[in-house]
């Protein structure tokens, strides 16, 4: 009755649910709307890197962009931002 | 009885606590709850003093409690944990998951009543509430057995060819607080018994084997959707392969151990019986006391005890019950759905399945901490034999129970 990890049955496919290999897919790949950011109005005030759920805010030189890839369209920074510099579109009409 | 064996006189949980101790789990999680509760605080005492060398994480409630132990057990720990009623309830989201990740857990549950009326005695209604979750289910008579039946159930929940948790059952009030002579086996035989665990060598939580634990499952896509059913249909594969397992448990316990217990069905008098009573759990002795009374007086009547109730042994209970002309099922809680006992609803089936039909009678007795007296069986056995003998007279659809402790009046 003893049992060690050599001697064991090989692990069926359909015993317990698990993944070993990595899904490429990102928020990005289904999300429904995007943010736009107006730079001429963000004063980089950092509300919008502060909000984001998933941290996809990415700080340049002048303002605040978005990675696009990890973005799921929430919507926060938009509602957050102070300076109303972030608006929602339509993905489509993007 | 083994040389090296001890007897000590204790209640139903401290012997579930020895074949807990005996089993040497590595993480043991627990939130105390009436019937349960001098269970586990006999398990910290053994780890306090020395003589258990496992973790006791005491956690804020019993969703806590398994989720912990879900960790644990996919590290590698052997697990244990006990509850009751409410606690059960509480423990739920975490408990369907168990099943599914086959993680082989085990766990007690000190039966009690549920929710509501407001009530902190013994009754099965929590079990049956949770009898479909893709636990295996056992249930014990007496504090010897629920002893012997822990250090089991980690050899059935381990065994490669099931990896499922068991759920090893006794009866609140009158198993976990009932007091008998109980027979403590040597470790270097349980050791034996059990043999090496290996807990996650199809699931881990390990740097060297990475992997994602549940990932999303299923859907609308026809791939996604078989692969859901693929593990749907393992799970039920383990669950049939378990009732061989359980016998074979049994039958080298009883080799080993010198004690015999039933595995999937007890019979008791049943050979030359024209009418039987079917059973579960703790009130299976005066049940049995009251077919020997009823023997002396010449009524040829045996009892069919359910020991494994999930999976449900279908052909064990087929090939007791053909045995007599009629049955009586007494159960320890309520199918509201149906309007009688549950495992009242698992007979039918399972005598539909054979192709045998019969008078059977729903009683429904002993909740909430209720007496289940052989006065109560007598009146059982005499109902089934009535049955019997008006055998052509329709059966009654829809079910309808006899409840048992409805008079209000005390039966000894």
């Amino acid at each position: 009755m003893s049992l060690s990890r050599s001697n064991m049955p090989p692990i069926p496919e359909d015993l317990a649910p698990v993944a070993t290999a990595l899904s490429t897919m990102l928020a990005g790949d289904w999300r429904a709307m995007r943010p736009v950011v107006a730079r001429e109005r963000c004063v980089k005030c950092a509300v919008c890197w502060l909000a984001c759920p998933v941290q996809c805010i990415v700080e340049r030189a002048h303002w605040f962009d978005i990675n696009l890839a990890a973005c799921k369209g929430c919507g926060i920074c938009a509602a957050e931002c102070p300076h109303r510099a972030i608006r929602m579109v339509e993905e489509a009409a993007a | 009885m083994n040389h090296l064996s001890r007897i000590i006189v204790c209640d139903g949980n401290e012997a579930a606590a020895w074949g807990v101790k005996l089993s040497r789990p590595d993480v043991i999680a627990v939130y105390p709850i009436t019937p349960q509760s001098s269970l586990v605080e006999t398990l910290a005492k053994f780890v306090a003093e020395g003589e258990l060398d496992a973790e006791v994480m005491p956690l804020e409630g019993e969703h806590s409690v398994l989720s912990a132990l879900q960790g644990a057990c996919l590290a590698g720990a052997r697990t244990y944990t006990a509850t009751s009623g409410p606690g059960l309830a509480f423990m739920f989201e975490p408990y369907v998951r168990t099943p599914g990740l086959r993680l082989p857990m085990v766990a007690s549950l000190v039966n009690r009543d549920m929710l509501s009326p407001q009530c902190v005695w013994g009754g099965q209604q929590d079990v049956m509430t949770v009898r479909d979750a893709g636990w295996i289910q056992i249930f014990c008579e007496s504090a010897q057995e629920v002893l012997d039946t822990v250090i089991m159930a980690y050899r059935i929940a381990e065994h490669p060819a099931v990896m499922l948790p068991v759920n090893v059952n006794h009866d609140g009030n009158y198993l976990s607080y009932g007091v008998s002579r109980v027979e403590i086996p040597d470790q270097a035989a349980v050791d034996a018994f059990l043999g090496e665990k290996n807990v996650n060598w199809h699931v881990a939580l390990d740097p060297e084997r990475p992997m994602a634990v549940d990932p999303l499952t299923g859907g609308a896509d026809a791939e996604g959707a078989a692969r859901f059913v693929a593990y749907r249909q393992s799970l039920c594969r383990g669950m049939q392969t378990a009732l061989a397992v359980i016998s074979e448990v049994h039958a080298d316990w009883a080799r080993v151990f010198g004690r015999e217990h039933a595995a999937l069905v007890e019979e008791y008098r049943l050979d030359d019986a024209e009418i039987g009573l079917v059973t579960i759990g703790s009130m299976s002795g005066a049940a049995k006391d009251a077919a020997d009374a009823a023997r002396a007086e010449g009524v040829r009547v045996g009892v069919i005890r359910i020991k494994t109730y999930r999976p449900f042994p279908i052909a064990a209970v087929a090939a007791a019950a053909s045995k007599v002309g009629a049955l009586g099922v007494v159960d320890r809680a309520v199918s509201y759905g149906w309007n009688c006992g549950p495992v009242y609803q698992d007979v039918l089936a399972a005598l539909y399945s054979a192709g045998l039909r019969m008078p059977v009678l729903s009683f429904i007795g002993g909740l909430a901490g209720a007496d289940l007296t052989g006065a109560h069986f007598a009146r059982a056995i005499a109902m089934t034999r009535a049955a019997l003998r008006e055998a052509d007279a329709t059966l009654p659809a829809p079910p309808s129970p006899i409840w048992l402790n409805a008079d209000g009046e005390a039966t000894r």
